[in-house]
């Protein structure tokens, strides 16, 4: 199963580096990255292979956001098949 | 992978526009547990439900972490319970009480169903049933109720349009210390569809197989937020952005209802494309109409823009989903929808202007706070009214009005959560007792020489 992590907030020193921490932590393989300064906001996007995790994807989504609240950032965790039903048909 | 701009959208809609699914409801079928015996009756009933829907609640709430959408209810809607109690004789007031035991069991906020259909005469344990509405309402916290009374194929039974006119008052006089919730969860219908998830008016229809889920979309932020980026676009495109941010939420409803049933092992039945208004600051349909570019809900104009909105919706869903059903159109109650709420606190929105509105869009008179003493048979006309609207159009219609015990126009009343507020509006009072009086059946109209 594959998900989709959204990161927002103001851009500092070490946000891919907590993000991607968070998933070596527990096993959730990272697929793909993009990321984007808009204005000064940092927008990264990450795609996650969850298969091999070593806790339940609700629980990691659980815990990346609440890392990200500490942090002042916004973290979204979800299902790929949220978007892919939304936007492609 | 999906685009950037793709995902923060989806984001945004969750997050800041209300987007959800606003309920998965399981339809279950009694009719195998009816019994000549009604103590019998009752308990197969709540062995039944309770087998069937005990991973409800826990599947949504899964559903809901999972994906990161909002689930907001999960419901019940059962067989008439008419028919079933046609079979067992006996207080039905005793089911209402074994379906609101078997509601707080499995975790469901709202059970649809204590209903009769008697749009074309009485069947057995339909009149005592609808008699023992007010009581079974006050008794009960999670039990809903309806009744239709008409259709497009047998026209309208004006005997049970009266009797009706004197259970929405009696309902209200009953819970009066308790914030009228009895006339919030009775719903007056004419042409009721058989796989409506919303409540108050879900029941499982008479054709529908064993178990299934329906599910009820939501939305109304993302469609209004949609708008609000257009604002210079002339009617086409507004009509065009409706329909293609309609596709986006009922996507999220089709992919909400497969995971469900698959989960469940209960048929997928349909999705219901219809925007639910709450209270909720960003979540009315009046907004959209304002978006459109009306000073406020319910000035010329609102019928039209509405119209549109309607259809926009409809014409979206219907590629976005497999299969649609239920009551699919915008809801207009007037107390769970802020701009609404506005509209009618200055006056700008009335009874009759209402009235208009439901012609073309679903469901109908929603949620309004009547005058205390507004007398029965005008509640009744006004269900007559309703429901010919429904009747002539081939639509679906109806009445959730609430008399507001010991208040008159211009106050207020609070039914609180999801209800919200509302003010009392105007009634015409001039007197169509006569009219009602007489009973009797409006016959069928005819579906050709349409103007």
């Amino acid at each position: 199963m594959k998900g989709i992590i959204t990161v927002i907030g103001k851009d500092k020193v070490g946000i891919l580096a907590q993000i991607s921490g968070i998933c070596a932590e527990y096993g959730v393989n990272v697929v793909e990255v993009t990321q984007s300064i808009l204005q000064d906001m940092f927008c990264m996007i990450m795609l996650i292979d969850i298969e091999k995790a070593n806790i339940p994807f609700t629980e990691f989504a659980e815990k990346a956001k609440k890392m990200g609240e500490e942090h002042c950032l916004t973290v979204h965790v979800m299902h790929e098949d949220v978007f892919n039903s939304m936007h492609r048909i | 992978m999906i685009n950037t701009r793709d995902i923060l959208e989806t984001i945004n809609m969750i997050q800041e526009e209300n987007l959800d699914i606003r309920t998965i409801t399981m339809g279950i079928s009694l009719l195998d547990c009816a019994d000549s015996d009604i103590d019998k009756s009752c308990s197969k009933i709540y062995d039944k439900i309770c087998k069937k829907a005990e991973k409800l609640v826990k599947t949504g709430e899964d559903i809901e972490k999972e994906y990161g959408i909002p689930i907001i209810n999960k419901r019940i809607s059962v067989t008439p319970i008419a028919m079933v109690s046609a079979a067992s004789g006996g207080d039905p007031v005793k089911y209402a009480k074994i379906l609101d035991k078997a509601a707080k069991t499995v975790g469901v906020n709202f059970l649809g169903g204590y209903s009769a259909l008697v749009q074309k005469g009485f069947a057995a344990g339909d009149e005592r049933l609808i008699r023992s509405i007010p009581e079974a309402l006050a008794e009960t916290d999670r039990i809903c109720s309806s009744v239709n009374i008409g259709s497009t194929k047998a026209g309208i039974n004006m005997d049970a349009v009266r009797l009706m006119g004197q259970i929405v008052k009696e309902s209200a006089e009953k819970t009066r210390d308790k914030g009228l919730v009895g006339p919030s969860k009775l719903v007056v219908f004419c042409n009721a569809p058989d796989d409506n998830p919303f409540m108050a008016g879900a029941f499982h229809g008479a054709g529908e197989p064993d178990c299934v889920i329906n599910v009820g979309v939501s939305g109304p932020g993302v469609v209004r937020a949609a708008v609000s980026k257009i604002p210079d676009a002339d009617i086409t495109e507004v009509a065009d952005t409706v329909k293609k941010t309609a596709f986006k939420i009922t996507r999220m409803g089709q992919l909400v209802a497969k995971e469900a049933s698959k989960r469940l092992g209960v048929p997928f039945g349909i999705v219901d494309l219809s925007l639910a208004p709450t209270p909720a600051v960003g979540d009315s349909v009046a907004h959209i109409l304002e978006e459109m570019g009306l000073e406020q809900c319910g000035a010329c104009g609102t019928t039209a823009c509405l119209a549109l909105l309607n259809d926009a919706v409809k014409k979206g869903g219907v590629m976005a989903s497999s299969h649609v059903g239920g009551l699919s159109g915008a809801f207009i109650p007037v107390s769970e929808d802020a701009g609404m709420i506005d509209a009618a606190r200055n006056q700008v929105l009335s009874i009759e202007k209402l009235e208009a509105m439901t012609a073309v869009c679903s469901v109908g008179l929603d949620m309004i706070a009547i005058p205390g003493d507004t007398p029965a048979e005008v509640i009744a006309a006004i269900i007559a009214d309703e429901a010919a609207i429904g009747m002539v159009n081939s639509k679906t219609t109806a009445v959730r009005v609430i008399p507001a015990i010991g208040k008159k126009d211009g106050e207020e009343i609070e039914f609180g959560g999801l209800f919200g507020v509302s003010p009392i509006m105007k009634v015409n009072t001039a007197s169509p007792a006569k009219f009602i009086s007489r009973g009797g059946r409006i016959p069928a109209p005819l579906q050709s020489l349409k103007n």
